[in-house]
């Protein structure tokens, strides 16, 4: 179904962030702007996840060039449902960052270049042409490194240098597989690349390319020999923007490695195995970095890095069940990892250190905060009923039906692990005795007035409601993922909705 | 003509990595500035290369007739140069801030994000 409002989130932010240009200077204005802005596109896009929902999939083709020759927008429900999740935690991130990003930080144009990153993000998930998907991702990393050197302290620009060098590869790698499918395939519309790929003779060139793209996306989701560069540069900005670099950068990776690998290329039983050992890799390299740390944030960091190992191991098995257990805790991990980063940046405004040894007595101290941070980190955990339990359900029963125990094997060490370090760092931070008051840094937050704190507040409620609802209405989610995997399964509709009804039954092998 | 394009993308690659991978700032760099060339080089060859068949209508024609280049690789790089451009750019103006703050040309003293607590 043809539908020209589809693209109405991207819009809706590149509206924003030229508004704002406006304002350059006017800090209050920005944020009020911001904040309306943010909201609006939440609207928009859950219209859109409605949409979608009702209908299936939804195409425009820019500038009426008829696919595969213009450039496509196609919305499913997979696409829909990641636009939703990034207006949430987009707005929630905004909320936050109207106190928790400084005034010098928002007259370099903080808020503008977080409105360009998430303009990169929807027009990301709702490319329907791969070279499209790549000038999201430029636009996606370009305002990323802009916002990851904003302010440029040491420690932030040295991250920066191993962030922007290991992105910059990554997009190399992508261009570089995007000109080998279009020398084989002479298309670049992934619905056509899709009727294409199969009569290619050469199958070798094509699982060579496919791997390409899965370095290019696995640097930019940080798999496990390429991730080196995250825990290194994500806990060097200000915590508002780790937050949506955390919850939503390394997700949309998996996000076009899921779509480049259920549309143009399938699976076959190497790249499968590569998939699952390097997921398995990923969730023990990360959990065993995430027990060297004492630094919050890098300890997140490293927590980060570990889950990417679930969401690749769900596509490696490549059954309907995983590939639903990959979406469902996609669902969870953007929610949860975004809430994540901003509870720490809540710590820090209240304490003025990350490192768990100084930290302490957070419990006697703010005992409600720590009851709303409890449902954050435990939700991480998938302590049942919160929600991170039950896509696991989902990834812990297809390891037996594929017969991959050294995943399941891996899956239940890194959950140990995680609830390990959770657990300690909850007996560090909350329980353990506060240090003295002599040692005891400034207090930013009990200075603040209610509504700064509100604000700060706010957001970590909204998403830690988020992902109660996401844990108690697990059925719901439930739904809402087998039918995304059935879709990515079954690509014929997407590529009827994109091409026209009878380009599928057209022989192939013309 | 295939064959000597195909000579220097691998050049341009294997340089591009190799520069990468030196410990100097502004080899980093070079690296980075030769890889993207490779890689738009290497759509310009995929594209398939056709002489002086310019993408043109003729004046009495209606639709391309004959052996003509095709269009799409050359928008696409022109795309990625204008992208690798800005993003280069970027890279420099970063590079020279670190160098300013650390005054050093060595990748190996960028350590301060990892070894602080």
């Amino acid at each position: 179904m043809t539908d020209r409002y589809l693209i109405l989130p991207i819009i809706g932010h590149m509206f924003t962030a030229v508004l704002l240009i406006f304002f350059w200077r006017k800090v209050n204005t920005q944020r009020i702007i911001s904040v309306l802005g943010s909201l609006a596109v939440m609207g928009l896009s859950v219209g859109l996840f409605i949409k979608t929902y009702r209908a299936g999939y939804l195409t425009m083709q820019a500038g009426n060039w008829q696919a595969p020759f213009g450039i496509t927008f196609v919305a499913d429900v997979f696409s829909s449902t990641m636009i939703l999740l990034t207006g949430f935690t987009g707005l929630a991130v905004c909320v936050y960052s109207t106190v928790g990003i400084s005034r010098q930080r928002i007259q370099y144009g903080f808020f503008p270049i977080f409105h360009f990153l998430l303009l990169g993000l929807n027009g990301a998930f709702l490319a329907g042409d791969i070279f499209n998907l790549y000038v999201w991702f430029e636009v996606i990393i370009i305002s990323s490194f802009v916002l990851m050197t904003l302010g440029g302290r040491k420690p932030q620009v040295e991250g920066g240098i191993k962030y922007v060098t290991l992105n910059l590869l990554a997009s190399v790698m992508f261009l570089t597989a995007i000109a080998i499918l279009y020398g084989l395939t002479g298309s670049l519309n992934m619905a056509d690349l899709s009727l294409k790929m199969s009569a290619i003779p050469n199958k070798g060139l094509v699982e060579i390319t496919g791997l390409l793209f899965f370095i290019g996306f696995g640097i930019k989701s940080a798999v496990f020999p390429l991730y080196f560069w995250l825990p290194s540069s994500y806990h060097t900005p200000p915590s508002a923007i780790a937050a949506i670099f955390g919850g939503l950068l390394t997700k949309v990776g998996i996000y076009a490695l899921i779509r480049v690998y259920t549309l143009i290329f399938v699976p076959d039983p190497f790249t499968k195995q590569v998939f699952l050992v390097i997921a398995s890799l990923t969730l023990l390299t990360g959990a065993f970095g995430a027990l060297t740390k004492r630094n919050m944030r890098m300890m997140f960091s490293y927590l980060i890095v570990c889950h990417i190992g679930f969401l690749l191991g769900g596509i490696g098995m490549y059954t309907r069940l995983a590939l639903a257990g990959t979406v469902f805790y996609l669902v969870h991990d953007i929610i949860v990892k975004t809430n994540l980063f901003l509870v720490s940046g809540l710590i820090y405004k209240i304490r003025g250190t990350m490192n768990m040894d100084e930290l302490g007595g957070m419990y006697e101290d703010y005992p409600r905060l720590s009851l709303l941070f409890s449902v954050v980190f435990f939700s991480l955990v998938g302590i049942p009923p919160l929600s991170g339990f039950w896509p696991k359900i989902y990834l812990f029963r297809e390891t037996f039906t594929t017969g991959a125990w050294y995943l399941l094997a891996a899956m239940i060490i890194a959950s140990l692990v995680t609830l390990y370090v959770m657990a300690k760092m909850w007996g560090d931070v909350f329980w353990k005795k506060g240090q003295e008051m002599e040692n005891k840094l400034t207090d930013d937050f009990s200075g603040m007035n209610w509504k700064k704190r509100g604000m700060l507040i706010t957001p970590v409620v909204f998403l830690a409601v988020l992902s109660l609802y996401i844990g108690f209405f697990a059925q719901r989610i439930n739904v809402l993922s087998e039918r995304i995997a059935n879709d990515l399964l079954h690509p014929e509709p997407y590529i009827q909705a994109v091409l026209g009804a009878d380009a599928v039954k057209t022989p192939q092998s013309e | 003509m295939e064959l000597l394009l195909l000579i220097l993308i691998g050049i341009l690659y294997a340089t591009g990595i190799f520069m990468m991978l030196r410990r100097s700032m502004v080899k980093l760099l070079i690296g980075l500035i030769l890889l993207g060339n490779g890689a738009n080089m290497l759509i310009f060859l995929l594209g398939g290369i056709t002489r002086g068949k310019p993408p043109i209508i003729g004046e009495t024609d209606k639709v391309l007739t004959g052996v003509y280049a095709d269009p799409v690789p050359q928008s696409l790089i022109l795309t990625a140069i204008v992208i690798s451009f800005g993003l280069q750019a970027f890279a420099i103006v970063l590079l020279k801030r670190v160098h300013a703050l650390i005054q050093t040309d060595d990748l190996n003293d960028l350590n301060t994000p990892d070894t602080s607590i």
